[in-house]
This record gives structure tokens, sequence and C-alpha cells, in this order.
């Protein structure tokens, strides 16, 4: 699996539970397997070759160069350190700040994730702040470091829609000012559609498509792509929804071939033993799925005929 | 309009704080703070808001796992609050519900058949074989195989275990449904398979729903009349089509604005709404929304705006109006 992703850019990771996005997340930050090409061009990370680098070298790189957001703020917040102690530490180890540096520092980076009045809020604890706070206090935390990639895995989904808006637009706003590359983890395409400028959809643990952001919503080529786009209520259409039929597939005992054929509404004979290859249907767009095998479709329509 | 299966008036119900760090009484949680609304044979009416806005504790109350601090329950125009006995049993009978998390509301160690038929064995004098038989009718009624029967909740995924609740709710003479958050725990393919089925569990049998949720596309796309909630107060109710054509409360226009695009091309700039929901405990003077409200005037902080008739039906409690 590969994808690119230049500075300032944002790409969407999108799949359902146990589609294996979190895995390829963490693969990204931690061992680094393969194939993941994260920055543009033949690097590996920023021109950096990580599969060679030892687990100390990755440790910080992960802490200063590219960092997470988590879904559940609890789990990346010490409940009993201060605000203050952790928004610091990665500015401490990393960019080696002390003493009044360290301390503007870290207001300058919870006024940059609009937590009001930073001198006083930064005395008190995680169990202090609503769920927006904290989930803001986890991004200054990710900021801390000046990273050039941050990967947010599902960080809004135990937010309100209103606090959720505020926070994806903040998220854009220091993008806009950093330059920093995002990457999205998410199932909702809702997200995807407000965030990303490219988009990786997974299923059973692969890239089934990529494409650029408009492209995968006009002209999906994945039937999976497709399903899963018409799955989605949207305001203002009240048309039955597309059911996918069936469930995703549990991991450990994919379906033969292509994962998605006993879901498929368009499965060719083929599909239920050929596991598919990419096919590229345009520019920086790609998906797996035999029907865009333009060589057995022809043939398969003539013997058809 | 057809007839009202249910109707709340003036629906309130506070909750004593707990007591807080050091033990110190804090006051009361005004979960829900007078509520009122109707519900048709036949419709779905949908309750939006954020969190802690007190949709649950509403529905606890016309489940009756709650008695509320005032106001009354009407069901087809009699107020239950008071009931006792087989009236009382009746109104259980009509009234179901379907919860979020579809792990959690089953129980583990019974068997679907058991699961759908404890209801009935409650709530009805149905015979065995009375009872074996209307389980299979509500399970082929919810799509699933009769041969799921002696299965156990943890042999299904999460969208088949959100149809057994359903089929449970289904299993008596039931009236209304209490959807609360019913698709937010599944998958994204299943949510559709599970709406879907609702909806056309609704056109077969007539059923009413109160559907609660916090995704205003969903909310939308399955209720034909919504009611927003905003601190325990409806601030806003209309035809779901009228309400989506045009929010009118600040905070209705918040929700819109705030909710995610279906296509690239439809993102919007930076929300009006700022803040967060003031905690149900200390509820502003005034309009409760003056706070975060992008329009606040000086009388919203003074004076409680009621709701109103408002265009293209509906009502809306907002001074600008
Ligand atoms: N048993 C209780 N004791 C004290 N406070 C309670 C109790 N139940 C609910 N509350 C409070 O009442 C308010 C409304 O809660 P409720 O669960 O009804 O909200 P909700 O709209 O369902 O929220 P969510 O979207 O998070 O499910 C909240 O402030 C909550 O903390
Ligand atoms: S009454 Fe005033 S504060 Fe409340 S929503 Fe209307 S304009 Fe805003
Ligand atoms: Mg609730």
């Amino acid at each position: 699996m590969s994808f690119a992703l230049r500075a300032g850019e944002t790409l969407g990771l999108v799949g359902e539970s146990g589609s294996g996005k979190t895995t390829t997340c963490m693969s990204i930050v931690g061992l680094l397997p393969r194939a993941a090409r994260i920055v543009g061009g033949s690097v590996l990370f920023e021109g950096e070759e990580l599969t060679t680098k030892s687990q100390r070298e990755l440790r910080a790189i992960r802490g200063r160069r590219i960092a997470m957001i988590l879904q559940d703020p609890m789990a990346s917040l010490n409940p009993l350190f201060t605000i203050f102690r952790q928004v610091a530490e990665p500015a401490f180890f990393h960019q080696r700040l002390r003493g009044r540096s360290l301390r503007s520092r870290v207001q300058h980076l919870l006024k940059a994730v609009r937590i009001p009045s930073p001198e006083w809020r930064m005395r008190e604890y995680p169990h202090q702040m609503s769920g927006g706070m904290r989930q803001r206090i986890v991004g200054a935390i990710a900021l801390a470091g000046g990273p050039s990639l941050v990967i947010a895995d599902e960080p809004t989904t135990n937010l309100d829609v209103t606090i959720q808006a505020q926070y994806l637009d903040l998220l854009k706003d220091i993008q806009r000012e950093t330059g920093v590359a995002l990457i999205f983890v998410t199932h909702n395409l809702g997200i995807v559609a407000k965030m990303c400028d490219r988009v990786a959809v997974m299923y059973a643990g692969k890239i089934v498509e990529q494409a650029p952001v408009r492209e995968l919503f006009d002209d999906p080529k994945h039937p999976y792509t497709r399903a899963l786009l018409g799955s989605v209520p949207k305001l203002g259409n009240k048309d039955p929804l597309y059911a996918i039929p069936g469930q995703p597939p549990n991991l450990a005992s994919l379906p033969s071939g292509c994962a998605f054929h006993p879901r498929c509404p368009e499965a060719l004979p083929r599909c239920a033993d050929e596991e598919p290859i990419d096919f590229h249907p345009g520019a920086g767009h790609a998906a797996r799925c035999w029907r865009l095998d333009e060589h057995a479709a022809a043939s398969h329509g003539r013997s058809h005929s | 309009m057809a007839d009202r299966i249910l109707e709340v008036r003036g629906l309130k119900k506070r909750f004593p704080a707990r007591a807080g760090l050091f033990g110190r009484p804090r006051g009361w949680v005004k979960a829900v703070d007078g509520v009122d609304f109707a519900i048709h044979a036949g419709e779905t009416l949908g309750l939006i808001g954020e969190s802690g806005c007190g949709k649950t504790t509403t529905s606890k109350l016309i489940l009756l796992q709650e008695p509320p601090t005032e106001g009354s329950i009407m069901f087809q125009g009699r107020d239950i609050t008071g009931l006792a006995g087989a009236a009382l049993m009746a109104y259980r009978r009509a009234v179901q519900v379907v919860f979020q998390d579809p792990f959690s509301s089953l129980s583990p160690r019974m068997r679907v058949e058991d699961i759908i038929a404890e209801p009935l064995e409650i709530h009805t004098d149905l015979e065995r074989a009375a009872i074996r038989q209307r389980v299979a009718a509500v399970l082929e009624l919810v799509g699933l195989p009769s041969d799921v029967a002696p299965l156990f909740p943890h042999e299904f995924s999460g969208g088949q275990r959100q149809r057994v609740a359903i089929a449970r709710a289904l299993a008596t003479d039931t009236k209304l449904i209490v959807l609360d958050e019913p698709v937010s725990a599944l998958d994204v393919s299943v949510r559709a398979q599970i709406i879907n089925q609702l909806e056309h569990l609704q056109r077969t049998l007539g059923v009413s729903y109160l559907f609660i949720g916090h995704d205003l596309a969903t909310v939308a796309h399955i209720s034909h009349r919504i009611a927003v909630m905003y601190l325990g107060k409806i601030v806003e109710h209309a035809d779901s089509d009228a309400l989506c054509a045009r929010p009118m409360h600040p905070y209705t226009k918040a929700l819109f604005e705030a909710a995610l695009p279906s296509h690239p091309d439809d993102r919007h700039a930076a929300t009006a709404v700022a803040g967060e929901v003031p905690s149900a405990m200390n509820v502003p003077s005034g309009c409760r929304f003056h706070p975060r409200c992008p329009a606040t005037m000086p009388i919203c902080s003074q004076v409680e705006p009621v709701l109103q008739p408002r265009d293209g039906g509906g009502e809306v409690a907002c001074h600008l109006y």
C-alpha cells in the first residue's frame, strides 16, 4: 500500500470498524513497513528513509515531526498532571525550551487551539475541562513539537456537532498557518467532504480506492465506495438509502478473491477467486476492482453477446 | 392530521446535583425544563440537540423509567401519570424502546427468543405456543431468519443485534417506539439497513417513532417532524421539510451550519456559533441560548422567549420573530 501526501495537504483514510484504518496509522507512526510513502517524491518521510531507523530514532520523529490525535482525549491526557505540564512536555524535550520561553510557548499553543484565558487555564487539570476543550488540548500537545504531519484518528467522534465544527475549522486554520500535513482517519464521509484533499477508502485491511476528493465523490470507481456514498443520508434528500447487504468482514477470515465480493452488487465471476489489482482510471486515481479491467470487460462483453 | 398517540405538556425533570468533590450539595440539574410535543399515529417525531440537552431524560419520562417533576403525559387522550393496574400495563405494552448500544442493551445470557418473548410474558397472558409464534413473526418482520431464535446476542453483529432489539420492541401490540440514537453505534454500511428497515416497518405497521439523534441528516431523513432541543427546552419545531428549507431559531441555524457537507463543493466557512453548551445546572437567564447566540439583543438576557407560530408551520421561541 502506498500513498503520497504533501505539506499542507489533508488525506482522509476512510473505512468502517475493522477495516484496518488504525493499524495503517500505527504503521506510519510506529513500525513503518514496506512502502509507506507519506511525503511526495520517492522519499519516505521528509526525505528520510524511516524503515531503516532504530526504535529510538523513530520515537524522536514520532514525538516531534509526526504527532497523533486520538478519538478519546482522556487516553492521551494524564489526569494527575496540569495542562501546563502536558503541553510543555514536547516543547521541553524536542525544542529544549525552559522557563519563561517554555511558559510563553505553552500559552501560545493553548491560544492557538482557542482555550480562553490560557495563563489561568494551564494550571488546571483535565477533569476541569469540557470534552471539546480536552480534545483541543490534545491538539495543542500534538502541535507542541512543531510536527510536519499530524495523524488524527476519529478525533471528533465524541464531540457535539457544533463543537465538532469548531474543532474541524480550528484544525484547518492551524494547517493554513503552519503548513502541517494531516491524515484524517474517519468513518464519516461528511468529515472527508469537509476536510480532505485526497481520500483513501479502506476495506478489509486494504486501500480499495484512492482519489482526489472531488473525483471520489463525483466519479467513484469502486463499488464499495459507491455503496458507501449511497448509504449516507443527505440533507434535503429523502430517497431510500442504499443499504449495503451483509456485514463488514472479519479480518481473521477474509473472503477469497476480492474481499468485498460477497456484498458487491456488481461482482463478476472472477471476483470470488482472483484478488483484484490496482487499476488507474485517472490521474492520481486508483481502484482495486476487476470491473476496471478493460481488457477483460471487453472480452467478457463479447463472450456474453 | 391523524390522531395523537402521545402528547406531553409542561414536562419537567430535575435531578439533585450530586455533591461536589468535597460533598457540598450544589443545586438542581434541570434536565428537562418544560417540554410540550405530540406524536401522531404512524408518524416519526425527530428530537435533535447536543449532548446533555435532555433527550434521553425525555425518553425515560415517557417510558416511565423516571417520574416527571412536573407535567403530564397523555396517551391516546388519557393522562398516564396516575395510571395503575391493567391500564398501566396496556401503556407499557404500547410504548417500547430501542437504545443506542446494541451490545449492552440486550441481556447476554438470554437467547434471542427469550429476549423477544420477555415483554410478552410480562405484559400479556399469551400461551407458550402463541408467544413462540409471535417471536417468529417479529423476527421475520425485522428481516432475521427464524432459526436465529435459539442464539445468544454475542453470536450477532451490531446491526443484527439492533434488529433483535427492534423485534423485541415490536413484539407487544406496540404503538410507539422510542429510538434513542439507534444507529449511532453501528457501522456506516449497516446504518442504512436499519434506517430502511425502520421506515419499512412504519409503512407496513403504522407504528409511531420518537427518533432521538444528533446527526441532522439522519434525523431529517427519517422524521416527518423535528423538534430541536437546547438545554432542556424545545426551541423550534416544524415539519422536517419546512425546518430544513428554513431553519429559523439561531440554534437550529447553528446546527445546520455545523452539519457536515455531503459533497466537497458544499463546504462552508467557519461556523457562527461559538462556545459550548452551558451546564443544565446553570441555565442562562432569559433566552438560554443568548450567551452563544450570534444575533443576541439586550432583551434576550432578560426575557425568556416563548414558542410562537413560525412561517411554514411549527413554532419557534426567539425574540427575533
Ligand atoms: N440521574 C441523573 N442524575 C443527575 N443528573 C442527570 C441524571 N440523568 C441525566 N442527568 C443530567 O441531565 C441532563 C440531560 O441528560 P440527558 O441524558 O437527558 O441528555 P441527552 O440529551 O440524552 O444527551 P446525550 O446526547 O449525551 O445522550 C445532563 O446534564 C445530565 O448530566
Ligand atoms: S431570543 Fe435572542 S438570544 Fe435567544 S436565540 Fe433569539 S436572538 Fe438569540
Ligand atoms: Mg442521550
